[in-house]
């Protein structure tokens, strides 16, 4: 029973920070038609980075101000967001997609490269942040307190991007820009601008999974391009371009994966592709997806 | 004897009524002229009728066989052909290899992986042929994209016609091209035609195009025919007059 | 003598003209390089194969595939397991079996697959890839896993038993051999590729690229064409990894990671995706470029990302496309068709 508790509870945990990532994905794409090879080193870069600055900061300040530092990497992925849309993706639009789909994928063998030359081969943990809040006792079992506020953030992030996207006027921009791009500029919005905001937005949520992941996981090289394929799972499954998709997809990849591990650890992510393929043969655009 | 019989076609889209109830009949060996106000439900019926959608409900018959069901392929093996409304060719290709393409595929030669397309003559003299009948055989080397409106149109022509179809469709052939391509259109386009004893429908929104050239007009009015005739009796018909008199001549 | 294929027949020519030397080159390398030398290219021949699969899909049916690596590793794993459990030996063997193996698994992956196209198709082909890595990589006590399997080029035999590598110091004899066996396969795909892109069914394809509905209207079945494309490709590229492994030693993993798609991807970027000599040319510079790039600094991911997004940013062309570019330019009173697929 308790081990059951704690099961349900790792998977949310995981679906949290696969819900960011690949809410940041979908978003891309349904804003900008980009798949983002490198989603998923912006999502190792906020997790260096916020390890990074946690590690030199905690000898120098007391634990409570260090969870002020924890979107640090965010930020960091935010910034470098805002200069990669207009400089790398923008004159890209009017051409064939692929080019699209080929700058990210050089932008990821880039980014995987820069983190092996700042931060080398050691793994790098913000664990002071985890060590700070202790631990809850599940029946015989312990688990980290720090990793209940994960899900919390998970959750708060996603009713936040919820609220973002249907009920302010950015939302309202972001939308119909994904709908009908012509019709949006000719509606006199600048699309241009929707388009960075989008991709920074995307960006941040990137780097937040990054940065809430690394006090409990050390990152370590080659993290991002493991999640990015679990994340095109979780999209593929929940429709690309879709918010909800994206939540219900996080939530079954986390769970069927959780679930699997506990039987054959080996097919952990041959099941999962399995179930991606099986819902694309079934329901083409993914669970949430809209038609093309 | 009709080639074609349309039976109650009912298409709609949500709340529009693009066909609403259509029983067209083809004969075999005319020239049919299909005209109306913009989103009359022309291209619609066509659609219908090549496959491009499904009808909601009705029945579509080729000569007597019901082709409802059928898939776009056989429906083309069948016999019928058409041309789009917008330009829709295969641009990276020459104007050559846009017709061959269609000789291939009539003569079932797609799937062959190890022989050189350009060494097929007999494919080969009936692709120049089809060209030089539509005046563009100088053109064939010029790949699609880069050719004038005017060409184009032609090439879209041609691309259908190379099917050897019986029944062809035309969607608005002379679109968007000047008057003085647009007689030199419809004059390549009925002579061959009538030299091929095909049976055509054509989409045009130009009266004095379609009184030219038509054997027999047929009207639509959101989604239903409101008038068919010959091309005197749809002049003498005052409600198509009326009608055609406050639409647009052209899209 | 027709009317409509002069210059066509004319370019043909030409490309004779230019071919001839190019594999009289090609057959005296290994008389002045050494085997380093020798060796580099023969990866980059064996990856060209890979390429010319590969763009029968990108270039010619506008499919993006990121999942290449599957069939580079199907055809490497095949070869593997049959040094393994079967003691196989015969060169010719791996090629059918390997040849086999990629068949099927790319018959049924190219089900799923063709039914999408554009991005939808991209992650398909990748996430179906990454299902064989992973059981490559965890079943491990019959793939070896990340330990790999040995397919030590001293048990290989050519020809037939022919040509063999017992002994002691046969690695240059095996060097010098292994490459005249890739290059005349080599030249066999090339030639095969070519009359597969030139005939009606190569023109269908790109004609399915071009427009997809009106290829539908002329009474094309599109799925089963490009089925059959993606079919075509992927025992292309499993032929390449049949060829890759004796001269690798050994498969990994590795061969089946997403990466491994990405390079070939790259490859083919850096040629120019719609030429047909692109992708070859793209191979083998590429090989050269890699071990040169990886000779002076550990970063050399970071290098050829900073390449891929100059090319794409700069040279979307690739080599092979912006070469003819200049060239038609500069010859434009001999040449008409200065864009089409050459
Ligand atoms: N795919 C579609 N989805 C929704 N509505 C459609 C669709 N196709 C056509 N319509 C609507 O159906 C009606 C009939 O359209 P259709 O294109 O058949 O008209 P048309 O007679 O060909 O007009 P035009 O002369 O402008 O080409 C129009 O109101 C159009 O907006
Ligand atoms: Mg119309």
């Amino acid at each position: 029973m308790d081990i059951l508790v704690l099961q349900i509870l790792n998977s949310l945990f995981y679906a949290s920070v696969l819900f960011l990532l690949a809410a940041g994905l979908s978003l891309i794409f349904g804003v900008m038609g980009i798949i983002n090879m490198a989603h998923g080193s912006l999502y190792a870069l906020g997790a260096y980075v916020t390890a990074w600055v946690i590690t030199f900061a905690a000898t120098a300040v007391h634990p409570a101000v260090l969870f002020l530092l924890l979107p640090a990497g965010a930020l960091v992925v935010t910034a470098a967001g805002v200069v990669i849309e207009p400089v790398l993706l923008r004159p890209l639009y009017k051409r064939p997609e692929e080019y699209q789909l080929l700058i990210t994928f050089g932008l990821l063998l880039v980014l995987e490269d820069v983190m092996r030359f700042v931060w080398g081969g050691t793994p790098l943990s913000a664990s002071p942040l985890m060590d700070a809040l202790g631990i809850v006792h599940v029946g015989e079992f312990v688990y980290p307190t720090y990793n209940l506020l994960v899900i919390a953030i998970g959750v708060f992030a996603a009713l936040g991007v919820w609220a973002f996207v249907y009920r302010t006027r950015f939302g309202v921009m972001l939308r119909a820009t994904s709908q009908d791009r012509r019709m949006a500029s000719a509606l006199g919005m600048n699309v241009g601008r929707v388009y960075v905001q989008a991709f920074g937005l995307g960006c941040f949520m990137a780097g937040l999974g990054g940065a809430i992941v690394v006090p409990s996981q050390a990152a370590v090289l080659g993290m991002g391009v493991e999640v990015l394929v679990l994340a095109f799972v979780v999209v593929v499954i929940g429709g690309l371009g879709s918010l909800e998709g994206a939540l219900v997809g996080a939530l079954i990849v986390s769970f069927v994966r959780t679930g699997v591990i506990q039987f054959y650890e080996e097919l952990e992510l041959a099941v999962l592709y399995l179930i991606a393929a099986a819902v694309l043969l079934v329901r083409p655009t993914g669970l949430f997806g809209r038609p093309q | 004897m009709s080639l074609l019989r349309t039976q109650k076609l009912v298409k709609h889209f949500g709340d529009t009524r693009a066909v609403d109830g259509v029983d067209l009949i083809v004969s075999q060996g005319e020239f049919l002229s299909l005209v109306g106000a913009n989103g009359a439900g022309k291209t619609t019926l066509v659609n219908l009728i090549s496959a491009y959608l499904q009808p909601d409900s009705g029945h579509i018959f080729f000569q007597d066989q019901d082709i409802t069901f059928l898939p776009v392929a056989d429906r083309i093996k069948a016999g019928i052909a058409r041309s789009f409304q917008l330009v829709n060719l295969f641009d990276d290709l020459s104007a050559f290899d846009n017709v061959a393409l269609a000789v291939f595929s009539r003569e079932g030669k797609t799937r062959n992986l190890f022989t050189l397309a350009e060494k097929d003559d007999a494919v080969t003299q009936e692709t120049l042929e089809v060209l030089r009948e539509f005046g563009i055989e100088d053109k064939r080397e010029t790949l699609a994209g880069g050719l004038a409106q005017g060409e184009r149109k032609l090439l879209d022509v041609a691309v259908a016609h190379a099917l050897r179809p019986k029944l062809l469709f035309l969607d608005e052939p002379t679109s968007g091209v000047s008057t003085r391509d647009k007689a030199q259109i419809m004059d390549t386009v009925s002579s061959v035609v009538r030299a091929g004893k095909i049976t055509a429908v054509i989409i045009e929104h130009d009266m004095d195009v379609v009184f030219k050239y038509s054997d027999r007009i047929v009207v639509m009015q959101e989604g239903s025919i409101l008038a068919d005739g010959s091309p005197d009796e749809i002049r003498q018909n005052g409600e198509v007059a009326a009608m055609l008199l406050g639409a647009p001549t052209s899209t | 003598m027709i009317l409509g294929n002069n210059g066509q027949r004319r370019s043909i020519a030409w490309r004779w003209a230019l071919a001839i030397p190019v594999v009289v080159v090609l057959l005296a390398v290994p008389a002045f390089a050494g085997a380093y030398w020798t060796q580099l290219l023969t990866y980059g021949l064996i990856f060209a194969v890979a390429a010319l699969g590969f763009n029968l899909l990108l270039g010619y049916t506008g499919l993006l595939s990121f999942g290449h690596s599957a069939y580079l590793g199907v055809g490497a794993y095949s070869v593997a397991f049959m040094v393994r459990y079967w003691h196989v030996s015969s060169m010719e063997l791996y090629i059918l079996g390997g040849v086999a193996a990629t068949a099927i698994v790319s018959a049924l992956f190219g089900v799923v697959c063709v039914r999408y196209t554009r991005i939808f198709f991209a992650i398909l082909t990748l996430a179906l890839s990454q299902v064989l890595w992973t059981v490559a990589y965890k079943f491990f006590w019959i793939t070896g896993g990340t330990d790999g399997l040995r397919v030590p080029y001293s048990d290989l035999s050519l020809l037939g038993g022919l040509i063999h590598f017992a002994g002691d110091d046969t690695y240059n004899k095996f060097i010098h051999s292994y490459y005249y066996y890739v290059l005349v396969i080599f030249c066999a795909c090339v030639v095969l590729m070519w009359l597969i892109v030139h005939s009606p069914f190569g023109k269908t394809l790109q004609a399915i690229r071009d427009n997809e509905t009106r290829a539908r209207f002329l009474g094309v079945q599109i799925l089963q064409y490009r089925w059959l494309a993606f079919l075509v490709s992927g025992i292309f590229t499993g032929l390449a990894g049949v060829l890759w492994v004796p001269l690798n030693g050994l498969t990994t993993p590795d061969i089946l990671y997403w990466p491994q798609s990405g390079k070939i991807v790259f490859f083919t970027v850096l040629g120019g995706f719609r030429n047909f000599s692109g992708p070859i040319i793209g191979a083998v510079v590429y090989n050269f470029l890699e071990a040169w790039v990886v000779g002076f600094t550990q970063y050399w991911q970071f290098a050829l990302g900073v390449i891929l997004i100059v090319l794409v940013l700069f040279v979307p062309g690739g080599l092979v496309g912006t070469l003819l570019r200049v060239l038609t330019k500069t010859t434009t009173s001999m040449q008409t068709k200065p864009k089409a697929l050459t």
